[in-house]
């Protein structure tokens, strides 16, 4: 199982969400995350999906999604050619003894606090999955109340974006 | 000037090309059937005995035309009984509009009477739908519905118009009918590669799919064959693009197929497989269906290239346009060797006929009857189940979008309206080939054939069980006769008098082919309730996920 990384421009119209996330669930491929806002253009959203599956199922996915009405633009992004980003919001149990080891850790780790109560702390994590994965393991023998996370949001790197990707679907 | 949205609509249906709907009244679509009744020198409307039955009707209109079906139903219990039909629909790549009326907007998520979200229902078996939220936007909605509907692959989109939009008014401007988006077409290397897998096969098959007829390319499929010398077998979907008299033409491949078909498959070098999808009755075992071959595949669609069998080269293309570019490039061939196999095959396939019980009134002979009396140009209809397998084997289809039969979803009950949408479209005498079970699913629309006066024969193959089933019972489950023994004691040619059908008894080759020419000279619908054995087996049959070596013929 390998993890791919998908951007997808839509058409912002009702149910284009469901009909993308259907088509996962009818045809079970396993979505790991699935983001959506809107775009510098109206009427048009961007979608980023991180999916788990071999190369078949990748390319049966793409196949799939060029299928559906409301997609505009499909494009695997390459983590050597893009950059990837995602935002937790992690929220620490803490007690006086802890504390200060874990904003030495919010520090290093470059996060912010945005919450400060006398038994917790919610930090703002942002970067790729490594870095997340890396605090939240930290963070885990103080006791994690909660975490939120926006899923993975990833663009090209240079000035190629998610039009250039040459796979339009016929539509 | 302004119109209403419910004029706007028939208005825009009419300009799209449609002239009959089929569909049943409600509470949600009022305005739209004063609107039909207004205008019904222009556009007529054909009301059946039940929405699933409607929906069959645009379903078999637009396989026996090749145009837009259209159905036409209300909120609620209206829009939900159309649902098996465009699942139909949508499985055998046909395509079809279906309107639906709904609850006025401000009544939208209230749990109102006769409410569903049938935008949401419909989501996982239409190309494409819409719920229309404003009447400024209903006539080129409709427009861009029947587009993707005829689009590339094509497929059923739904329109659902809340009351509000269909009372709203909106300036309404003609427009042109609008054409498909342009099809996807191989690139000169798609051709090259695929004209050079032709020339270096010895053994070519080709696997013939529905994409055949729906591209138009029943004359490239038998012009490529003559030319490289290969044989052909056809899915269910594909048996209408090569006449069964094509001397090329093996017949029905998968489950149920003839064995020179299966058998050519499984010895060939080089699988073309042309406008088919690779469904598992058509596949068996996967692995054992592609071994010691190449495999060619060329559709429209281009999620099906990998899907469900991986090829060793697939293009997405048109399939008439591929096959133009490829014939003029191939070499002609003559295998001799394979040629003499194949002779062989269809050689053992003669001297193992299946073992029918009944001598006097068997399948085969029924099919034999109605194959010999009619105009190939008459649409021949099924519904599902063991007679829709002998008629796939055995009804000699001649000419293209003139069987039509439910190939993906299998539906039992789609035969009596894709034989009433049949009819309607072609003005063609029109014979449905059903069984007692998938009768009794929508026997109802008798009362439709009777209102229209349709010359519809229907032939039951009535053996008092639901024999597809009960087959599997007695081949893999002990004959544990499980809910197929119905004891029921229809008699269906009075019920045929009572709906005011004529009904017609055959229990003999004799009675048979009395009924049978009966039938076929009457004007209105005729049932002829044709008694059949009820331990016939459909053979061969390769069991579900085996493979060729597996086949069994009696």
């Amino acid at each position: 199982m390998k993890r791919f990384v998908i951007g997808l421009l839509v058409t912002d119209e009702a149910g284009a969400l469901t009909r993308i996330s259907g088509m996962f669930a009818r045809r079970s491929f396993n979505i790991e995350s699935l983001t959506v806002g809107v775009t510098e253009k109206p009427g048009v959203s961007r979608m980023t999906i991180v999916m788990m599956g071999d190369d078949s199922a990748r390319d049966q996915i793409i196949r799939q999604l060029s299928k559906i009405h409301s997609v505009r633009e499909i494009k695997e992004m390459h983590p050597e050619s893009s950059v990837n980003r995602e935002l937790i919001i992690i929220k620490v149990k803490t007690t006086s003894e802890t504390r200060s080891e874990i904003i030495d850790a919010v520090t290093v780790f470059r996060n912010s606090i945005i919450d400060y109560h006398k038994d917790a702390l919610s930090i703002e994590v942002t970067g790729d999955g490594n870095k997340l994965n890396a605090f939240i393991d930290l963070m885990a023998d103080y006791g994690i109340l909660e975490i939120c996370r926006t899923g993975l949001i990833s663009v090209d790197r240079g000035t190629t974006t998610l039009k250039d990707s040459g796979y339009i679907p016929e539509h | 000037m302004k119109l209403t949205g419910a004029r706007i609509l028939i208005e825009t249906l009419i300009e799209q090309g449609t002239d009959v709907i089929f569909g049943y009244p409600g509470g949600a679509v009022l305005n739209i059937y004063d609107e039909l009744y207004l205008n019904s020198d222009r556009i007529k409307h054909i009301i059946t005995a039940h929405e699933q039955g409607a929906a069959h009707a645009a379903d078999g209109y637009a396989r026996a035309s090749g145009k837009v079906g259209v159905v036409l139903a209300t909120s609620g219990p209206g829009a939900t009984n159309l649902v098996t039909g465009i699942a139909n629909a949508y499985l055998d790549s046909v395509p079809m509009v279906a309107i639906t009326g709904n609850v006025a907007s401000s009544m939208f998520g209230k749990d109102s009477f006769q409410e569903v979200d049938i935008m949401g229902v419909t989501l996982p078996i239409t190309k494409h739908n819409y719920v229309v939220r404003d009447v400024n936007e209903l006539a080129d909605t409709v427009r861009e519905a029947f587009k993707i509907a005829k689009s590339g692959r094509p497929g059923p989109v739904l329109v659902d118009i809340p009351k509000d939009v269909q009372l709203g008014l909106a300036e309404y401007e003609p427009a042109e009918i609008v054409k498909p988006y342009e099809s996807v077409k191989a690139s000169e290397s798609d051709i090259q590669k695929a004209v050079e897998m032709i020339n270096e096969s010895s053994r070519p098959f080709i696997i013939c799919g529905g994409g055949a007829v729906i591209s138009g390319a029943e004359n490239e499929v038998a012009l490529l064959a003559e030319k490289t010398d290969a044989y052909i077998g056809c899915s269910m979907m594909g048996l209408s693009a090569v006449s069964a008299d094509h001397p090329r033409n093996l017949g029905m491949i998968g489950m149920h197929g003839r064995y020179s078909a299966s058998r050519a498959l499984k010895e060939c070098d080089l699988m073309i497989t042309l406008g088919a999808r690779f469904s598992d009755r058509a596949t068996g075992d996967k692995a054992k269906f592609s071994e010691g071959k190449r495999i060619l595949h060329i559709d429209i669609d281009t999620a099906e290239i990998n899907k469900n069998i991986t090829v060793d080269f697939g293009i997405q293309s048109d399939l008439k346009y591929a096959l133009s570019k490829i014939i003029p490039l191939i070499e002609e061939k003559k295998h001799v060797e394979w040629s003499e196999s194949v002779a062989r095959f269809k050689a053992y396939e003669a001297e193992h006929k299946p073992p029918f019980i009944e001598k006097e009134l068997n399948p085969y002979k029924i099919l034999d009857m109605i194959s010999d009396r009619l105009d190939p140009d008459m649409p021949v209809a099924t519904d599902v189940g063991q007679h829709q397998l002998w008629t796939s084997q055995r009804y000699r289809v001649r000419k293209p979008r003139r069987f039509l039969t439910s190939g993906g979803l299998g539906t039992m009950g789609f035969g009596m309206g894709a034989a009433i949408g049949a009819c309607v479209a072609t003005g063609q005498r029109t014979v449905l080939i059903t069984g007692d079970g998938s009768f009794g699913m929508n026997l109802n629309e008798t009362m439709t054939m009777v209102s229209q006066g349709l010359p519809v024969t229907v032939v039951i193959m009535n053996n008092t069980v639901l024999g597809n089933v009960r087959q599997w019972q007695t081949m893999f489950y002990g004959k544990r006769y499980s809910s197929t023994t119905l004891g029921r004691a229809v008699d269906f040619a009075a019920l045929a008098d009572a709906f005011g059908a004529k009904g017609l008894r055959a229990n003999d080759e004799k009675s048979f082919a009395a009924a049978l020419d009966e039938a076929l000279s009457t004007d209105g619908p005729v049932i002829i309730d044709a008694k059949i054995n009820m331990d016939e087996r459909v053979l061969p049959m390769i069991p579900p996920g085996q493979s060729f070596e597996q086949l069994k013929l009696d």
